[in-house]
């Protein structure tokens, strides 16, 4: 056990010896408000603001880096960035590939939306849907089409275009869409809950970063700073800690 | 970018819209049409010469080199780009982080592979994981160049290889009657007019280049198609410039973007065709 110990303290010195840890933080950048690029060309948005503040608390230097949603678990495990920090909730199909660390986001619930004034069956209409989300299991498992985009973006135009009857997608990104859009779109159906709360994808040979992460994450859900930047960035109704 | 630009929201009309086109975010998206011309210019001679390399093999006299280009145009014409553009920047990518692993980190025992996992040594990642985000950049776009220098010189490597072929053998063998070596035919009289036979494909094969830049996405490098969807996209207040869904006309400005590029090119292209077809009998 000694020795064990003694070989991990040795092995964890010597990789931060030999370099400075940056770590490489991957997110999506087009899910409003949890991650997007904001006028200035940065990363920005709730998960920005939490990330840089984990990171603060661990002690990290950290970047940010985008990559499109539909790659974004081959590109963390190919090691082009560290973490994934975009909107992930848990499921046991991606924990089989990746692991999470401990969950930032209660589990919230998700919503349909569809054009006012119209009737949709969700069960056997056609629903959009971004592509590998839960959403999309959940409208394959609900009987109705699922119409797949690759952005979130996508799959609202398309309701607007007629493409789609209806859109299922986490209700805080659906949120201020429905509100800004003048009463074109509105919420339909009950909400669904669907799968765990969202956290931070990581590596499953990352066990030592994981465990900072994990540190930071419980740190900030004890001083109430979590659910300060919660009720900051999504509506007042989202679930807290 | 101008003063008046400090408070968006209390803007309108064309104010706002010159603080908007303006915004960094709008300058990546001119930046990114640099990044596009940018690649087309650095393609050109490694697809040029994998296109000659490819092209002499299959003229070659010695069987090897033949099979050898004769396979290579086959493989890269027969199986689709995107595969490709896919396989070549992870293959090279993991390839040399695992030389580098190999020769920087020897003494770590764990495996590379591990599970689904690939885990080299931080000194071993390329480039350093500390480096600047320019650093990755270069790195990603030298893959990209890489990948489609591959797939369009096997295209190239045919055109040549059947324009090569087109010239009528009486051209050869008169040279060859008038005591020319085997290397002053194929320069003097071969090469020079084969290329009136390859400007055709090889323009081609430009054109489908310009279209297939925006494939570059795939690779992680932000082309402008990626911009214009991104800036096109609806934008709720949490945006700086809120709108609504605007990629209509982003696309159209990409459309008219692709058309002049083509159009000046084809122009080109023909100045080039009719420099190569003087004194030929060529059918014009």
């Amino acid at each position: 056990m000694k020795k064990l110990l003694l070989a991990a303290a040795v092995s964890a010195l010597a990789t931060s010896a030999a370099f400075a840890e940056t770590v490489r933080m991957g997110t999506e950048g087009a899910y409003p408000p949890y991650n997007f690029i904001n006028d200035k060309g940065e990363v920005d948005g709730f998960e920005r603001e939490l990330g840089d503040e984990i990171c603060k608390r661990a002690s990290l230097e950290c970047t940010w880096v985008t990559n499109e949603w539909d790659s974004i678990i081959p590109n963390l495990v190919s090691g082009n960035y560290d973490t994934i920090i975009a909107g992930m909730s848990v499921t046991a199909e991606r924990d089989e590939v990746i692991d999470f660390t401990n969950e930032y986001i209660p589990g919230s619930p998700s919503s349909y939306v569809a054009l006012a004034g119209g009737s949709v069956d969700l069960t056997k209409g056609i629903v959009a849907a971004q592509t590998n989300t839960i959403q999309a299991g959940h409208v394959a498992a609900s009987g109705a089409t699922l119409v797949e985009f690759a952005t979130p973006d996508e799959s609202i135009a398309a309701i607007k275009n007629g493409e789609a009857d209806a859109v299922l997608a986490d209700k805080d990104f659906l949120a201020p869409i429905v509100a800004e859009s003048g009463g074109e779109l509105v919420f339909v159906g009950d909400d669904v809950t669907i799968g765990g709360g969202v956290a931070m994808g990581m590596r499953e040979s990352d066990g030592e970063l994981k465990a900072k992460m994990n540190a930071a994450i419980d740190s900030m859900k004890a001083d109430g700073t979590l659910n300060t930047m919660l009720a900051k960035w999504f509506k007042e109704d989202t679930p807290q800690w | 970018m101008f003063e008046y630009c400090a408070d968006p929201r209390s803007l309108e009309g064309l104010t706002w819209l010159s603080c908007y086109l303006t915004t960094p975010k709008h300058a990546a998206m001119y930046t990114s049409v640099l990044t596009v011309m940018a690649l087309l210019l650095a393609v050109v001679p490694p697809i040029l010469f994998l296109g000659f390399m490819g092209a002499l093999a299959r003229r070659s006299k010695f069987a090897p080199f033949r099979w050898f280009g004769l396979g290579y145009t086959s493989i890269v014409r027969g199986v689709p780009d995107i595969v490709f553009f896919l396989f070549f920047p992870i293959a090279i990518d993991q390839a040399v982080e695992y030389i580098r692993h190999k020769v920087k980190c020897g003494d770590v025992l764990e495996p590379v592979y591990q599970g689904n996992d690939f885990v080299v040594c931080q000194a071993a990642k390329m480039p350093l994981g500390a480096s600047d985000q320019i650093y990755h950049e270069i790195w990603g776009f030298s893959l990209a160049v890489f990948a489609f220098a591959i797939v369009f010189g096997a295209f190239t490597a045919n055109t040549l290889h059947g324009a090569l072929q087109a010239v009528p053998r009486g051209q050869l063998e008169t040279a060859q009657a008038f005591g020319m070596s085997e290397r002053q035919v194929f320069w003097r009289i071969h090469m020079p007019q084969m290329w009136v036979y390859a400007l055709p494909g090889l323009s081609n094969l430009w054109m489908i280049l310009i279209k297939a830049t925006p494939l570059l996405f795939l690779l992680g490098i932000k082309d402008i198609v990626y911009w214009a969807k991104e800036l096109g996209g609806m934008k709720t207040q949490v945006y700086t410039y809120a709108h609504p869904d605007w990629r209509l006309w982003y696309f159209a400005a990409l459309l008219v973007f692709y058309l002049l590029l083509t159009l000046i090119s084809q122009s080109v292209f023909d100045r080039i065709f009719k420099r190569a077809s003087r004194g030929m009998a060529v059918a014009t």
